[in-house]
């Protein structure tokens, strides 16, 4: 049983945890981040707002929108110092795109904040849109991840962890304190991904 | 592995990567990268904009394949495309190009004028208009992923679309404010689907995504929506009738955004030129209103 003590050593503890909210799937991030205890999740829309946080989203949508927001809006430099000083940054779906080194695609201005390189929209179009079960050995098995209009990595830098792939393209990679995947696990009702990224931070 | 595609998920969850965002018509490849460049999160290829749609008269269909080929080829958003009211084939032909979601539109000429599509039996997701919640329901029960108020297309006027939206709005707090045992007759009265109600009810909102359309046609149009509860914003006639179509795609874009910073939007709406030319609802005929169509 807990007693008092411990609960206030918890409440010291608790982690901010930002969902960067320019454009996309920001309230599925943030009502998953409610259900972990001692989170304290907050939509970030301004560059000051970072000061505060242990850790940041990068939230699915669509990457070429949410990269010109986030160079119109002063964020661009602030997000990078922010993984500089080791603060975890996890990217889902478009925040991968975001995270990533290179694209062939120069719609989009990226953070690189992994050695990886991503082709956009590398499953398909919509109607290619699927979702399946994967095993990602740090985090579990049988996890479910839906894949919409998804990105792969498609090539990984050396000092990268690739942690799932689908039909031999990496879906999911780590390096250090930054996270990345292709598919939402915020559309699904496993924490398990969000758990592991908590705990990164 | 099993790999499940077409699922309520993964067409719902589309939809959802598109919140927060803004959806641009466009009728040719040029309009479609600079929608793409402003920061658009998906473009509606079209044959016409709404509003030329409504100085042409006679039937509106679907555009030509060849429009919406070079639109797809020519960005990397999603590409929607608008199938008329009931024809299947027209969005069987769409779901065939590979268009990312289809639009079951009232701005084309109705097919039928009695059934929607069965739109659960597609793998492309589709989005459909509303004005309340039973409509709202209706469509979803056919198996819409998203939604958009239907407004008045081509009027560049927000008034209607507003009315829509508060509606909905309104009625999902009925629904949740009743108890259980008054919801089959609320279900009855609105020709809403009972067990939809329910799930109304219980989540306290739609169960998909909700967006405005139909009149926005200012950065402050795309703030209001978003403050009555809009997940986003789709611009027909907004951007590419008004005077400067860079620079206001690039304003709505950041407005919906920041929809609730005013000094911000004071900024954004500094010197984009002339907007659209709007139309006074009471003008239009019974005929000329778009929003009437649908069952």
């Amino acid at each position: 049983m807990p007693n008092s003590q411990s609960v206030m050593t918890k409440k010291s503890v608790s982690k901010k945890i930002g969902v960067l909210n320019l454009q996309g799937a920001v309230s599925e991030h943030l009502t998953m981040l409610k259900r972990i205890e001692q989170v304290e999740p907050i939509a970030v829309k301004q560059a000051e707002q970072l000061a505060d946080l242990d850790g940041l989203i990068i939230p699915g949508g669509e990457s070429t929108a949410i990269s010109r927001l986030i160079r119109q809006n002063g964020l661009l430099e602030p997000i990078k110092q922010f993984a500089a000083q080791g603060k975890g940054i996890f990217g889902t779906c478009a925040g991968l795109v975001l995270c990533g080194m290179e694209t062939k695609h120069h719609e989009v201005e990226l953070l690189k904040l992994i050695d990886i390189q991503v082709e956009r929209n590398g499953f398909g179009r919509q109607i290619a849109s699927f979702e399946t079960t994967l095993d990602i050995a740090p985090i579990g098995t049988d996890i479910p991840a839906v894949f919409i209009r998804a990105p792969y990595i498609a090539r990984a830098g050396e000092n990268v962890t690739l942690l799932a792939s689908v039909n031999g393209h990496g879906v999911m990679a780590q390096q250090g304190h930054i996270l990345v995947c292709s598919f939402h696990p915020e559309l699904t009702q496993d924490d398990r991904v969000i758990r592991y990224f908590v705990n990164l931070c | 592995m099993t790999i499940q595609t077409g699922t309520q998920t993964v067409k719902r969850g589309m939809a959802q990567m598109q919140k927060g965002g803004v959806i641009m018509d466009v009728v040719n490849a040029e309009q479609a990268k600079i929608a793409e460049q402003a920061g658009a999160v998906a473009v509606m290829a079209l044959e016409r904009v709404p509003s030329d749609i409504r100085a042409a008269g006679g039937v509106a269909r679907m555009a030509d394949p060849t429009i919406v080929e070079a639109v797809m080829n020519a960005v990397t958003i999603p590409v929607m495309a608008k199938a008329r009211i009931g024809h299947i084939v027209e969005a069987r032909i769409l779901e065939s190009m590979g268009v990312d979601y289809i639009d079951e539109s009232e701005v084309l000429t109705p097919a039928d004028e009695q059934y929607h599509l069965l739109k659960n039996e597609f793998t492309v997701p589709f989005v459909c208009g509303c004005r309340d919640l039973g409509e709202a329901l209706r469509r979803i029960g056919e198996g819409a992923s998203m939604l958009r108020t239907k407004g008045e297309p081509g009027t560049g006027n927000i008034v209607e679309a507003v009315r829509h939206m508060r509606k909905v709005n309104e009625q999902i707090r009925l629904v949740v404010s009743k108890s259980k045992d008054e919801l089959m007759t609320l279900a009855k009265e609105i020709g809403a689907p009972y067990e939809l109600i329910l799930q109304v009810k219980e989540l306290g909102k739609l169960p998909v995504v909700n967006f405005a359309a139909g009149g926005v046609a200012t950065p402050a149009d795309a703030a209001l929506m978003m403050q009555l509860g809009a997940d986003g914003v789709f611009v027909g006639s907004g951007i590419f009738k008004s005077e400067n179509p860079e620079k206001f795609a690039k304003a709505i874009v950041q407005a919906t955004t920041y929809f609730d910073d005013y000094p911000r939007l004071a900024e954004l709406s500094k010197g984009l030129g002339q907007a659209m030319k709007g139309i006074e609802i009471s003008r239009l005929t019974e005929a000329e209103r778009m929003q009437d169509r649908g069952w």
